[in-house]
């Protein structure tokens, strides 16, 4: 016997002569025998470990990770994950259920669901939310789409100071798709505002950290084309920044790992997309509505399921199925937590922190901030020193110092969990730096 | 019931946080780039927050609770231990940019996933970069894409897509710049060959399989089907939603698969999570390993490292890493002594309820099924499969996966994994039996079902006819409820 396996040989003998079969291979006799294994024992597999072995061998295995005070970014941010979150995510009702088919016995996904769309369209602006999508780079892929479809044209501009990997898996996905993308330096786009233009997606913050405000620029875009902009934004920022919606975008998608997911070596996170009501046919994935049920109580549903996979196939807006709903819940009991007051606490000791991080920095004249716009959490420096033996020696002292951009630049972030005494120390670090 | 969203909790001032007071001087944030809209969001305390969203919990159903046999969804026990492994700290508070030094442990994981995984499969190699399984289907297209481009042969813009397919498979096909073409089944659910001959020229990319297919049946032509295809230059692509059901038993590269993704958040026992975070492993054959999403993860000398060898990326970073370790810790579990009893108890317990329910429900495909089993509604015809579903509610059940897939109209189909004893499975096949008896001398008892959950049957008719999809959509509307 095995522990996930519970018939016993009895029940094993009785299942088998109910189905009329002598043995459990007599199951497979459907299968050619030149795509079966042989023999198990062929596989290159481990032996059967018990709990206590997998314990002790996992342990080993991630003390080869090193934990490192994070002062970098670039699209994953060390943010403060309150003790609650676990404790409720972990709950099985939520953790071992599925995508909520059977509304009567998934009330408490679709309820959240709703409550997280309800968060994100507060923070954004927007009017509607789907119920997640797998990442940042996944969700600006899935405006682009909508960008396409809502127009019928074919050209895309996407700002070059997007995150180079989000922006890699944005041009990928062109590429396949025959989307016409063109990346272009935002303050050069003049040529490509025409008839022709589906979308434009911004990045703000953009790869550098630094905000802007593109009120102007849009509206340029929308008297000028019919093009659809999509802004891809920091959720932890829009307690205080100028939302998307408030600059006139159409569309805000992005990353919120911010709201308090762990870094997790890049994954799992939560891609979000939100929108103005008129484009709400366009969203990729799952949406959860309010309702009633025959007796008249008010209920959730899934709902505008016309857009998708399982009913639409080929036509639908997007192929996704499942996404990241834990994720969703994660980053919904995280803004219920911080509340209105508590995110805009964080926000701000992020910037502070920044800001502050980068003062002590420059006076070392080791470090050159780049950035020529205000910027949030994290900034581009120029350094006197190459950035790669840089960064090795600040992992000596059991810090990671930021992201090499270059060699000679280096992208570094404070999050709301640095504290005065890391930031002090990092620049100290910085100041006894011998420039080999 | 209890009956709030967190919105109605909200009270002035009440707070559920506390932060460090800051040290250091207050800056101030440029005027043209503030925020003026109003933000609206919760304010409660610690404990309003962890009664609410308890409370939300219990409104719920998993797999913890009771027997989930959601066809096609693999609903099997999700262990504990591998929650406990995949939260350590030393896996979690892990930047994904830190030095290939500082992330050895983790990159083992991924390389030692990817080995087991192509040893269980035939592939070579996996990427744990798609992040579900329909995220998994696309990346399989880029690389089947990017193979013909790559050897110039541009006419190939077509994929085939049986009609018993999920929907994902042709909706990631027109994602990936594909024409999606379809090829009939034979009456017993299988791939018809003559007409899929008929489909084959020059501008067939590739073929979609899901083997054994959608309706639990193992594709026996599916060497011929290999065959025909790569003479005429194509690939195979296996979507390994179904993989429980030949895991330890047969490999998809035998069969001749080119591309596969292994929905590790189904086979390989990590929770569905409502919804999520899954993933969509890709493994391909040694041909096409260069063609593989940046980044990959290799050995060698001793170190494991990343190296980037194709034009495709498609996620940020590497997907979704605590569900590659759940699965790591999965396989270790079961070892080689045990894995191949996955799919042979699972396909066990599938025929075993389909020879039980045979009587009771319309069995259109009798032939020995894999490890799941669909069902053409009651052969009373007295209710729909939907009632039936929702009778089954009453009786503490998941119900199975209804109207899919679409080859029947009133599809049933039930996923009984391997981890379901016998007794589970007795009580769920009396509790059918029962139902059917209903359906003919009482029928409104299943018109009306569920009558025992904390709702009655959901109008979502009318969800759909006036969206309400935000809180403020509700306060706007508040007179409706
Ligand atoms: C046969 C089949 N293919 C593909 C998928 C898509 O997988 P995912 O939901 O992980 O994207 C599913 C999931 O339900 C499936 O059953």
């Amino acid at each position: 016997m095995f522990k996930y396996f519970p018939h016993t040989l009895e029940d094993e003998k009785e299942m088998l002569k109910k189905v009329n079969l002598k043995e459990l291979d007599d199951l497979f006799s459907d299968v050619d025998p030149s795509v079966k294994i042989k023999d198990p024992n062929e596989l290159n597999l481990p032996l059967s470990h018990s709990e206590i072995e997998l314990r002790r061998k996992a342990k080993k295995i991630a003390n080869k990770n090193k934990e490192l005070i994070c002062f970098a970014g670039g699209g994953s941010y060390d943010c403060y994950t309150p003790s609650v979150i676990n404790t409720l995510t972990s709950r099985q009702e939520f953790l071992t259920s599925y995508t909520p088919y059977q509304a009567e016995i998934s009330q408490g996904t679709l309820a959240y669901i709703f409550e997280y769309q309800s968060l994100i369209c507060e923070l954004t602006g927007m009017d509607v939310s789907n119920a997640s999508n797998y990442d940042g780079a996944t969700a600006a892929m899935e405006t682009m789409l909508m960008c396409i479809n809502q127009t019928r044209k074919n050209n895309i501009i996407i700002a070059n100071d997007f995150s180079p990997s989000v922006k890699d898996v944005v041009k990928t996905l062109a590429n396949m798709h025959g989307i016409n993308l063109i990346e272009a330096d935002i303050n050069n786009i003049d040529e490509y505002l025409n008839n022709d233009l589906a979308g434009l997606l911004l990045a703000n913050p953009n790869y550098y950290g630094e905000i802007k405000d593109y009120t102007s620029l849009i509206s340029k875009v929308h008297t000028s084309s019919k093009a659809l902009v999509s802004m891809y934004v920091d959720p932890s920022t829009l307690s205080l920044l100028k939302t998307p919606r408030e600059m006139g975008a159409d569309i805000a998608c992005g990353e919120a790992q911010t709201l308090g997911i762990p870094m997790s070596f890049g994954g799992p996170y939560l891609g979000f997309i939100s929108t103005l009501s008129k484009y709400v046919r366009k969203l990729p994935g799952r949406i959860v509505g309010m309702t009633k049920d025959k007796e008249g109580k008010r209920a959730f549903v899934l709902t505008l399921q016309a857009r998708e996979q399982h009913i639409r196939r080929e036509k639908a807006n997007s192929n996704i199925c499942s996404n990241q709903s834990l994720m969703a819940l994660h980053a919904t009991i995280y803004a219920s937590l911080l509340g209105k007051q508590g995110l805009k606490e964080v926000a701000k000791t992020a910037y502070n922190n920044m800001r502050y991080l980068t003062e002590k920095l420059e006076e070392t004249k080791k470090f050159k901030l780049l950035n020529k716009n205000p910027f949030f959490k994290e900034a581009l420096f120029e350094t006197s020193f190459d950035v790669s033996k840089f960064l090795s020696y600040m992992e000596s002292k059991d810090i990671l110092a930021g992201i090499k951009v270059d060699d000679n630049k280096i992208l570094v972030c404070a999050t709301e969990m640095r504290t005065l005494e890391e930031m002090n120390e990092y620049v100290k670090l910085v100041e006894a730096y011998d420039v080999r | 019931m209890y009956d709030k969203l967190v919105y109605e909790l909200s009270k002035n001032t009440k707070v559920a946080y506390s932060l460090p007071k800051s040290l250091i001087k207050d800056y101030a944030l440029p005027k043209e780039l503030t925020r003026e809209l109003p933000l609206d969001l919760p304010e409660i305390s610690e404990l309003d927050c962890v009664r609410h969203y308890t409370n939300l919990s219990l409104k719920n159903f998993g797999v913890d609770q009771g027997f989930y046999p959601l066809g096609s969804c693999t609903m099997k026990y999700n262990p504990k231990i591998n929650e406990e492994i995949a939260s350590l700290a030393s896996f979690k508070n892990i930047h994904p940019l830190q030095s290939e030094e500082s992330v050895q442990g983790l990159m083992q994981i991924y390389y030692e996933t990817s080995q087991m995984l192509a040893s269980l499969t035939g592939m070579s190699e996996f990427t744990f970069n798609p992040f579900a399984g329909a995220h998994g289907e696309l990346t399989g297209l880029m690389i089947m894409k990017q193979y013909h481009l790559s050897r110039g042969d541009l006419k190939r813009t077509k994929v085939i897509v049986p009609d018993s397919a999920h929907g994902t498979n042709p909706a990631s096909s027109a994602l990936c710049g594909f024409e999606v073409v379809t090829v009939e089944s034979n009456p017993d659910g299988t791939v018809d060959v003559n007409k899929l001959k008929s489909l084959l020229d020059d501008t067939i990319a590739g073929i979609m399989m899901t083997n054994p297919n959608t309706l639990g049946i193992f594709e026996k032509d599916v060497l011929e089907i290999s065959k025909l295809l790569h003479d005429n230059g194509s690939l195979l692509y296996y979507d390994g939603a179904n993989l429980n059901a030949i895991l330890g038993v047969a490999k998809p590269a035998l069969m001749g698969f080119d591309i596969m993704h292994i929905n590790l958040h189904k086979t390989f026992s990590t929770p569905h999570g409502g919804g999520g975070p899954g993933s969509g492993a890709v493994g391909v054959v040694e041909e096409l390993v260069d063609l593989l999403p940046n980044p990959r993860i290799a050995y060698e000398d001793g170190k494991y490292k990343f190296k980037s060898t194709s034009p495709l990326r498609v996620s940020n970073f590497y997907g979704n890493s605590n569900v590659v370790i759940k699965a790591w810790c999965y396989i270790l579990t079961l070892g080689k002594e045990n894995i191949s009893n996955v799919a042979k108890y699972a396909v066990l317990n599938a025929n075993y309820v389909k020879e039980s329910l045979k009587d009771d429900y319309k069995l259109p495909i009798t032939n020995i099924c894999k490890h799941e089993v669909v069902f053409d509604g009651l052969i009373s015809e007295k209710a729909s499969t939907l009632d039936v579903a929702k009778r089954l509610l009453d009786y503490g059940y998941h119900p199975p996966t209804i109207y899919f897939p679409l080859l029947f109209h009133q599809a049933l189909m039930i996923e009984p994994t391997e981890n379901e004893s016998k007794e589970t499975l007795d009580e769920f096949i009396n509790c059918l039996h029962k139902i059917a008896k209903e359906a003919i001398e009482d029928p409104n008892i299943l018109l009306d079902a569920p009558h025992s959950t904390i709702l009655k049957r959901i109008d979502d008719v009318r969800a759909a006819r006036f969206p309400i999809l935000t809180y403020k959509d509700y306060l706007a509307n508040k007179d409706q409820f």
